[in-house]
């Protein structure tokens, strides 16, 4: 009886039947708290470019999606620095839940750009900083980040870069305060006002650099060669963002 | 029926007069994987994932305990189903219950521990293809009671464990010079302590494990014919 076709048949069916009952309601049930978590991945890796990571930590998960409905104002805008508020459906477009990932795998042109304002915490309405999101290739595999620029939009005040597979030890030192404490304070044009970026130099422990340049990581001069990429053209993606910005026309958004 | 037979056996031993919960066969159910039998350094099972998540002590941790639950869960309703699964089809079986487990814990990582979900997420996935964890199922529990599957899986479940657990504080405190990630060469005063990138590649994890093996070979005299 336990050999015939037929019990095969009714054991694999029922089989089918719970396991995929099973499954569907655990997807169903954990949702709402996979969906939190992943907004609160989001807001504190942007966060944690204008504040204090150790400190960041510390917080509990409320205090910082308060922290960051607080402090953080967001804005999409294309590549023409216009400021985008609807999707091709009609449907409004929410700048945290913009896939830099999906965009990025669009042309420049079409892509969408996020824009994060850390507004200052005694004015809500002046803009303390501008955090951008980054996203490139490392050595092994994807990183990504987000960079915050002073108000005047030249200077950075602040990165967090992360990763999905650099080296250990090696690559992998781009997530760390150390690396990225390295970058704050480096301005991003040249005096003739050009984009010239920051770039991270060949070998460590280099002396006297200047503001456009930072020290690399010994043993990761490719993850070193990826993040400057990254860094480069994404600062370029949001140049015209910045010049309406600078001459005032979209100040009062 | 092969599978049979080794019930009818099974059960003689079993039906013997108040066997204790934790009687000298069923301590070697549990104790026999630790050691003298271990999954990954005597069967060589498992061994990709022992190379892939043992960079660092916490995933490390985190794989252990996900494997731990797949296997002893799997032992048991593969156990508690053993005498209505037919024979035929009872891989395909195996392999959904196996499925349906590893993806209720990729999912709850996901809900409750993103950070572990980012890091592990491809590699929960593979606890499918572990053998160890199919391995249990075919050779002990389409054939013994639910209990003793238990007993089985913990057994089997630990001593995967703890290989990788060795293997990933060696190559931790050597390739990234930390204990979860606290600095410990730091800590006790050295600070230009050179991280060592041969341990963080997965020749590190082959290094680690070849002297393991080595080690508890010497100890219990056991040899490959």
């Amino acid at each position: 009886m336990r050999q015939s076709n037929g019990y095969i048949i009714l054991f694999t069916a029922i089989m089918t039947v719970i396991v995929g009952g099973l499954l569907s309601l655990a997807s169903q049930g954990l949702a709402p708290a996979q969906k939190r978590s992943i907004e609160l991945d989001t807001k504190s890796s942007i966060l944690s470019s204008v504040m204090d990571r150790k400190e960041l930590k510390k917080m509990k998960p409320k205090e910082v999606l308060e922290m960051y409905d607080k402090r953080i104002s967001s804005l999409v805008v294309d590549i023409n620095g216009d400021i985008v508020e609807k999707n091709e459906k009609g449907e409004p477009i929410v700048a945290e839940e913009v896939s830099i990932l999906k965009n990025y795998k669009k042309n420049p042109e079409e892509r969408l750009y996020p824009v994060f304002k850390y507004m200052s915490a005694e004015n809500p309405d002046k803009v303390e900083s501008y955090i951008l999101p980054l996203y490139g290739a490392g050595l092994w595999d994807k990183i990504w980040g987000y960079v915050a620029l002073n108000k005047e939009l030249t200077t950075i005040v602040g990165v967090a870069y992360d990763h999905k597979q650099e080296t250990p030890g090696l690559g992998a030192r781009i997530g760390t305060p150390e690396i990225q404490g390295r970058y704050v304070g480096k301005e991003i044009y040249d005096e003739q006002g050009n984009l010239v970026s920051v770039t991270m130099v060949k070998g460590e422990g280099n002396t006297g650099l200047d503001s456009h340049h930072v020290d690399g990581m010994s043993g990761a001069t490719l993850t070193g060669k990826g993040v400057n990429v990254m860094l480069k053209n994404y600062l370029n993606y949001y140049q015209s963002y910045f010049k309406k910005v600078k001459s005032g026309s979209v100040a009062a958004l | 029926m092969s599978t049979e037979t080794l019930e009818q056996k099974n059960e003689e031993v079993v039906q013997k007069p108040a066997e204790g919960l934790l009687s000298k066969r069923r301590k070697r159910l549990i104790s026999d994987p630790l050691n003298e039998d271990n999954p990954i350094t005597v069967q060589v099972l498992g061994i990709c994932s022992a190379l892939a998540v043992t960079v660092k002590m916490e995933p490390t941790l985190i794989m252990s305990i996900a494997v731990v639950f797949v296997i002893v869960f799997s032992n048991l309703i593969i156990s508690l189903l053993r005498n209505l699964i037919p024979n035929r089809v009872r891989i395909i079986v195996q392999l959904a219950v196996i499925a349906t487990l590893v993806t209720l814990v990729s999912e709850v990582l996901k809900a409750y521990n993103y950070e572990m979900y980012k890091i592990l997420g491809a590699f929960v996935g593979l606890i499918i293809t572990n053998c160890i964890v199919m391995g249990r199922l075919e050779a002990f529990a389409m054939g013994n009671k639910p209990y003793d599957s238990v007993l089985d899986g913990l057994g089997s479940g630990f001593g995967y464990a703890w290989i990788i657990l060795t293997v990933a504080f060696f190559r931790e405190l050597f390739g990234s010079g930390s204990i979860f990630d606290f600095k410990i060469f730091e800590a006790v005063g050295i600070s230009n302590f050179p991280t060592n990138g041969l341990m963080v590649d997965s020749i590190g994890a082959f290094m680690v494990l070849g002297i393991l093996i080595w080690v508890q070979r010497s100890k219990t005299g056991y040899v490959e014919h």
